[in-house]
């Protein structure tokens, strides 16, 4: 009966068996049927609450701004979809192949220092693509160390080369954005069970076909998750692309508001933003078909191939390659211009930034994973088509380049204080941006498709059946998200945790907007130092947010993804496993499309 | 059977705490007599400057930077319910959109009369400049002599083919400079000169960039704001670049303005007032050395370190006019092909 169950993320309902169709349809008609609308509701409530921000910008759309669109057709319009185009497609697939393989190498693999450096190649998640940018720049343009040192070597004249090309910014962005990729998959490869992988072996396919036919097929939805938040971690950057000439859409928006004073067509613009996301995660969903991922049995980890001879030192080099160029070269350039300043700004005013970058990056996790969870069991547990499809609308915050959503929001929250207002009730400034609410809303709004990503890559492994097993059993939706989902989901809670504090430690156009008087964080300092081209005064603050988004890095590595400690435990088979002891082994399966 | 036993360790707690202290970090009050609220997109030195009020005055002075269109955009969304007293920005674009959309109140300093010359501030009052930014043209001295250059327009002959560097079209410098060139000649009569820009020209993100590039022989002329090369040439005395005043025999050189006004909903109007006057008679010096600009006040002296650039005549444009062409500007930018 479990093998016709349908996939968790389609519409239509499964075709069961007449068992389960039965034990479903009685059980809906044992409970009342108000508590899987609940979770429709919340759903909705959370879909609701992300277009809202959205909408006020969007709103500009019925009445488009024909004039800017024609001088934009005529001049730059087609070179910017281009160049969104090209970044984006160069990011994602350089993320994949470095992530994936990264996660392939240290996931599978046993070399010299596998253990160190599996958790260290995580660290330049902390490093923000805006400081690496500057950076790189820094480093590799004509005046910097690099090229005088290859001058002075060689006795060559002028430039050697420009950095500001569309090739060293994907570059950079690659180096950014891969610990994604990488962390995503490397959860996926340590929760697999070794039997799809060893059967293989047994019957005769090498390690390296192996690994592209049972292990990269069964972690497709964790590298689609993480490629997704890539692409949209891309399209929506407007400061990074800069430093290397490359005018995205997201730049068009920047110029179009900024210079042209024209929000509305600024937000038209951004739209279009959106419609390429939405091109991106629907084009993934397509290609992926009906294929399933759920996986049976608590996961071991694949048994690691020893590598030998050289091999073991050429995965270590490897590895340690890409940490110095993606984190230790950038720390140590950031640590020298901080020793070239005259003051640090140490202080007082220091631990407040640290204190008020920390308290907005841990409740803005807390919160994204809590409407994460729900939006996730949401959509596991409701039947209909729609609450998935609002699953997906709650997603497209992260789509919307971050000043968009910062404006946004703030007419969004200036429009309910007037209604307010119309009814009574004088809310004043605290509504709007007396607090930090209106940042820490506008945050979960954006950084919320990161964690229903992350914790919906960790429930595909989650067998559909057992959800309706467990409903079948008569237990009640919210037990099931609790008692089910959640404990098997530990490693994706996790994860997104993680992205979503690192991310919002990073964040700079909402809380520049948004936040209230007096408020000051990293990020801010940084952008204050940089706008100026002062990176003598921009090393101390970034440094300080790669130290500190290293904290919730570290944590995460020694409580769940060590060897040993994994989510699932051998000797404590999730309830998946205890209703199907029969079926030992996972599945991929991929069906034909009815 | 195993049962996974839901871990509960303490995250309440830790959530309770979080949000009490997001309500407290939101806490501020609005109308006080001895305080000013500012909405700042200039940077610099604006901490001394506003200490030195404050021990002064009696009168503390809060801050928030911000981007100028943001900033903008924040105090028009906020209307009545508005907590800043004053709006500083960087750009005259965003003073006269301002002034435009109704976001000023009218100084009515009379102390202001010969302290700020009338090019420099609004001709309704509504808001005044309060350091000049030179838009000049740095070179590279082994490269180039002085009496090759004269101005901006001639940087477009195909002489400097390869040989300039400019800031990107997205900055507000290029787009003001680009804005006083159409005051001057016309969206037309510009034209030409951005093409030859374009065709002669290497593009960099940002000033200090361009300076560095100079230095190391990379580019032989480029066009930045005279401070940041007073800010190197502080660090570095024989910093190998030289300024050229330009434009100086016909309507001078280009001045970027940074300004302000009191907004038309300020809580405290007074002290802003007040904060305002002051930064443009007896605090010029404060606000106004630290990065190497040029005071608006003609009775101040620039820092010592500019005198080694010598005077130099601004173009008398008002700075009103100039954020008026500033959307033909980045028309212009994008119809010609300037990256």
């Amino acid at each position: 009966m479990s093998a016709n169950a349908g996939p968790v993320t389609r519409p239509s309902p499964p075709a069961g068996g007449p068992g389960v169709r039965r034990g479903i349809l009685g059980w809906a008609r044992r409970r009342r049927s108000g508590v899987r609308g609940a979770w429709l509701a919340a759903a909705a409530v959370v879909a609701a609450l992300v277009v809202a921000p959205l909408a006020g910008v969007l709103a500009s759309l019925l009445d488009p701004s024909t004039e800017v669109w024609r001088l934009l057709w005529e001049t730059r319009l087609v070179e910017m979809v281009a160049s969104t185009f090209v970044l984006m497609l160069g990011v994602v697939l350089g993320t994949v192949l470095l992530g994936g393989g990264l996660a392939w190498l240290t996931g599978v693999h046993d070399f010299p220092g596998r253990r160190v450096l599996s958790w260290l190649l995580v660290l330049p998640l902390a490093m923000p693509a805006y400081v690496l940018g500057f950076v790189a720049i820094g480093l590799l343009d004509a005046p910097g160390p690099l090229q005088s040192a290859v001058r002075t070597l060689t006795g060559a004249q002028g430039a050697l080369f420009n950095p500001r090309s569309m090739v060293t910014a994907v570059v950079v962005f690659v180096l950014a954005l891969y610990p994604y990729v990488y962390l995503l998959a490397r959860a996926a490869i340590l929760d697999q069970s070794p039997t799809p992988y060893l059967a293989a072996r047994t019957l005769g396919l090498g390690p390296t076909a192996a690994a592209r036919r049972v292990l990269l097929p069964l972690a497709r939805p964790a590298l689609a998750a993480g490629a997704a938040i890539v692409a949209m971690e891309t399209l929506t950057d407007f400061a990074t692309v800069q430093y290397f000439n490359v005018t995205t859409i997201s730049v068009g928006v920047e110029q179009v508001w900024h210079g042209m004073y024209d929000r509305g067509a600024a937000a038209e613009l951004a739209s279009t933003v959106l419609v390429l996301a939405a091109l991106v995660i629907g084009g993934e969903r397509l290609l992926r078909g009906r294929a399933r991922y759920d996986q049976r049995g608590g996961g071991h980890g694949i048994p690691p191939i020893r590598l030998r001879g050289r091999a073991r030192w050429l995965a270590t080099a490897a590895c340690l390659a890409v940490l110095a160029v993606a984190f230790v070269v950038p720390v140590v350039q950031l640590g020298l211009w901080s020793l070239d300043a005259e003051s640090l700004g140490l202080g007082r005013q220091f631990v407040g930034h640290m204190a008020n970058s920390a308290l907005l990056a841990g409740v803005t996790a807390a919160l994204c994973v809590v409407v994460g969870l729900v939006v996730v069991n949401a959509t596991r547990l409701s039947r209909d088509w729609f609450t998935p499809r609002l699953a997906a609308v709650a997603n497209l915050g992260y789509a919307m380049p971050g000043p968009v959503l910062a404006i946004g929001t703030l007419l969004l929250l200036v429009g309910v204080d007037a209604a307010l207002g119309a009814v009574g009730i004088e809310a004043g400034s605290a509504l709007v941006t007396g607090s930090v609410g209106a940042v820490v809303f506008a945050y979960v709004v954006r950084f919320l498709a990161l964690s229903s990503n992350s914790l919906d890559a960790s429930l595909e492994r989650v067998s559909p059946t057992t959800t309706m097993s467990a409903l079948t059993l008569g237990a009640r939706p919210l037990r099931v998200a609790r008692r089910i989902h959640v404990p098997q989901l530990r490693s994706g809670i996790g994860i997104a945790l993680v992205l979503v504090a690192v991310d919002a430690l990073k964040e700079l156009p909402i809380v520049l907007l948004l936040r209230p008087f007096g408020f000051e964080t990293l990020s801010l300092w940084v952008y204050r130092s940089a706008a100026e081209a002062r990176w003598e005064l921009a090393g101390l603050p970034a440094l300080a947010i790669v130290a500190m988004a290293c904290i919730p890095v570290v944590t995460l590595f020694r409580l769940q993804l060590q060897p040993g400690t994994r989510v699932a435990e051998p000797q404590a088979p999730a309830p998946a496993s205890s209703s199907h002891r029969r079926a030992g082994a996972r599945r991929a399966t991929r069906r034909p499309r009815p | 059977m195993t049962s996974i036993r839901p871990r509960r360790r303490g995250p309440r707690r830790l959530v309770a705490a979080m949000a009490a202290l997001l309500v407290l970090a939101g806490c501020s009050s609005a109308a006080d007599d001895d305080v000013v609220r500012v909405f700042s997109a200039r940077h610099y030195s604006l901490e001394p400057a506003f200490e030195a009020f404050a021990a002064e005055t009696g009168v503390d002075v809060e801050f928030l930077y911000g981007g100028d269109t943001e900033l903008r955009e924040r105090i028009a969304a906020e209307g009545e319910d508005t907590i800043a007293d004053v709006y500083l920005t960087v750009d005259a674009g965003n003073l006269w959109l301002a002034a435009q959309d109704g976001l000023f109140q009218p100084l009515e300093a009379p102390e202001l009369d010969g302290a700020v010359p009338d090019n420099l501030r609004h001709p309704d009052d509504l808001w005044i400049g309060l350091s000049r930014r030179v838009r000049a043209i740095a070179y590279d001295p082994e490269a180039v002599d002085a009496s090759e250059l004269s101005t901006y327009e001639a940087l477009a002959d195909p002489a400097w083919e390869g040989r300039l560097c400019l800031r990107r079209s997205v900055d507000t410098y290029t787009q003001s400079l680009v804005a006083s060139l159409i005051a001057a000649h016309g969206v037309e009569g510009a034209r030409p000169v951005l093409e030859g820009w374009v065709a002669n020209a290497e593009i960099y993100n940002n000033d200090v960039e361009i300076l560095d590039n100079i230095a190391q022989g990379d580019c032989d002329v480029g066009i930045v704001n005279h401070y940041y090369l007073a800010r190197l040439l502080d660090e570095d005395p024989d910093f190998p670049v030289e300024l050229f005043w330009p434009n100086q025999d016909d309507r001078g050189a280009h001045v970027n303005l940074s300004g302000g006004g009191i907004t038309a909903q300020a809580p405290n109007p007074d002290t802003a007032r007040q904060l305002l006057t002051w930064l443009a008679t007896d605090g010029q010096s404060a606000f106004v050395d630290d990065n190497f600009e040029y005071p608006v006040n003609p009775d101040v002296e620039p820092v010592e370190l500019l005198q080694q650039f010598g005077d130099f005549v601004g173009d008398s444009i008002n700075a009103d006019d100039l954020g008026s062409h500033n959307r033909e500007a980045v028309a212009l930018l994008a119809e010609v092909g300037y990256e």
